[in-house]
């Protein structure tokens, strides 16, 4: 193992971060802010409780995971990307290193960045509204293993994209649907019976039912079931990794 | 000298079926200068990516320092500095830090003062902090080799170091070479200027659509394939070869002023006795008379002109 190679890829990755620090926090932290506003103070006021939780507190770990999962997916795929689009690619194939450190680089890169955005916006929160955290360390278990398991998915994305437009395509097309479907900003049991059976079936409702319940004690699903489909949804990354790693699909001619 | 690198039966088709490379076999030298010239699609780029590990071989085998590229490719990478034909670099990062992550992407503990020496020798110590967008196009040039030496490689690839760099840069680049060979370490580089070859190659390899032509030592190549060109520098111009002399293979040029006579310098009777003979005989007044030995870009298109008659 070149763990000095995945070292040099993992700090070359969070330079290109923090030379973009401003950019990297205000967006999010501002779009999320403005959902406080819009959909704490305004429609709050007419819910005023979900499941015991106040409206406000109670979207908070929708939209943490909202903002961690898309910026996983784009920080990972971005980050494999473009080396790929500028021709850097070169180095890392040239390199004495195998696909597993490229992955662990990227992808431990792309996972640090959301993890801290997710962070920020859980500080953020505690100024709009009023909120405790139950299970702090399972909070935080569930927001690590969100952020790794969808930074892989997007450093395949990212391995697969042959074009900008391909890079945006299934964020856009799959993954911001089932984010917004997937229980953000309510709660599965206030939809209509015939919903809740199709809920089931968007594996991000377990994500974000899991990670609520680290907040408040309540979900939508059992917890157990939350953690084996995003053990899932990481084993089937894994897979399309190690799968990649070893036919070389995409990046070795 | 023992071999660093060697190439077996080296075969390379890509996926659309194109065969890039022939069995192409060649072996190199330790802390030598080899030059491989081709014409454009000859293969010379998919050679080295080949054996850098940016493409995967179809048949055949390379090793470097005794270490296979696919099943060693660790001990086998390591060993190896790529410099490549198109500038790729990130963009928004600086000179040093970009050095210093090819340094870590090989394995290499962080050493400063390596990296300020090969910097300086490259004469981007003043340029360090600068961002890469903010170079100019040879320095840019410059950044990729100073990245390539930044493992501290013990053979260097050169896929085209001097496309579209001045002159002066050039004869940077030929120092640098040059120094290098002094540590140690093995070049291999790839151009389209024959004088680049002859300036500083050891060897030449010839390479055209996906086959080493020739590979010989460049002082020997040049003696066995040279001709030599004999300029008479008359005092009157002529205005057609005189009729004594049209048994030779001569030229008119310079509006009259030169006859020029080309002979093989591996023949046994170069004909300049006969013909400096049969010149005075015309009554012809001469004022110089000199010779020029042809220059590895003539036989280099001959090669290449050769092996085209052939395959047609
Ligand atoms: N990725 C690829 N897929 C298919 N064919 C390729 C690919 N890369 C190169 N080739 C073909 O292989 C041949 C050799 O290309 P290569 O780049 O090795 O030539 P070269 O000798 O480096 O040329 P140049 O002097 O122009 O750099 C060319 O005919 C080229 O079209
Ligand atoms: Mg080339």
């Amino acid at each position: 193992m070149n763990w000095s190679a995945v070292r040099a890829i993992y700090v070359f990755e969070m330079a290109r971060f923090f030379r973009t620090l401003a950019q990297s926090f205000i967006s999010p932290v501002l779009s999320s802010s403005l959902y406080f506003v819009v959909f704490g103070a305004a429609i709050g006021s007419r819910i005023d409780e979900v499941e015991g939780v106040g409206y406000g507190a109670f979207i908070v770990p929708g939209l943490i995971m909202l903002t961690v999962m898309t910026q996983s997916i784009s920080n990972a795929s971005f980050g494999i990307y473009f080396p790929k689009f500028i021709g850097t690619i070169y180095e890392l194939l040239s390199a004495p290193i195998s696909f597993l450190e490229i992955v662990m680089g990227y992808v431990g890169a792309a996972a640090t960045k959301s993890m801290f955005i997710g962070i920020i916006i859980l500080i953020t929160a505690f100024f709009f509204v009023d909120l405790q955290i139950e299970y702090p360390l399972a909070m935080l278990a569930f927001l690590v293993l969100t952020c790794v398991s969808f930074a892989l998915f997007g450093f395949i994305i990212g391995i697969w994209a042959g074009s900008f437009e391909q890079l945006q395509l299934i964020p856009l097309l799959i993954v911001t649907p089932l984010v917004f479907l997937g229980g953000s900003f309510y709660s599965i049991s206030m939809l209509p019976p015939v919903w809740q059976t199709i809920s089931m079936f968007n594996p991000v409702v377990y994500l974000i039912s899991g990670f609520r319940w680290a907040f408040f004690g309540v979900a939508d699903v059992p917890i157990a079931v939350s953690l084996l489909a995003i053990g899932a949804f990481t084993g089937l990354c894994l897979a399309a990794v190690g799968w990649i790693f070893k036919t070389g699909w995409r990046i070795r001619q | 000298m023992p071999t660093i690198l060697s190439i077996k039966n080296l075969r390379k088709a890509y996926e659309d079926g194109f065969e890039a490379l022939k069995d192409v076999s060649l072996d190199i030298e330790e802390g030598e200068i080899i030059a491989l010239l081709g014409p454009n699609g000859a293969g010379k780029t998919t050679l080295i990516s080949t054996v850098c590990g940016i493409t995967m071989p179809t048949a055949g085998s390379v090793s470097v320092a005794g270490h296979d590229i696919l099943q060693d490719y660790r001990a086998a990478r390591s060993l190896i500095g790529l410099v490549p034909q198109e500038i790729a670099l990130e963009p928004f990062e600086n000179v040093i830090n970009t050095v210093r992550f090819s340094r870590g992407l090989f394995g290499k503990p962080r050493k400063d003062g390596v990296v300020e020496d090969i910097l300086r020798r490259l004469s981007l110590w003043d340029k360090r902090d600068n961002e890469i967008r903010a170079l100019s196009g040879g320095m840019k040039r410059r950044v990729l080799i100073a990245k390539a030496l930044a493992h501290e490689p013990r053979v260097l690839f050169l896929d085209e170091p001097t496309a579209g760099v001045d002159v002066e840069l050039r004869k940077d680049m030929w120092e640098i070479v040059d120094q290098l060979r002094a540590d140690g370490v093995t070049t291999v580089l790839t151009t389209h200027y024959i004088e680049e070859a002859e300036a500083i190659a050891d060897r030449v390899g010839v390479i055209s659509k996906g086959e080493i032509l020739l590979v010989e030592d460049k002082v020997k190549l040049m003696a066995r394939m040279g001709r030599k060109q004999l300029d008479v520098q008359l005092t009157q111009p002529l205005s057609e070869i005189p009729k004594a002399l049209q048994a030779y293979d001569l030229t008119l040029g310079d509006d009259g002023w030169t006859l020029t006579y080309s002979y093989d310098t591996k023949g046994e009777r170069t004909g300049i006795t006969k013909l400096l003979t049969e010149l005075a005989g015309t009554g012809l007044q001469l004022r110089d008379v000199v010779t020029r030995q042809s220059s590895l870009e003539d036989i280099f298109v001959s090669l290449v002109r050769e092996d085209e008659k052939e395959a047609s």
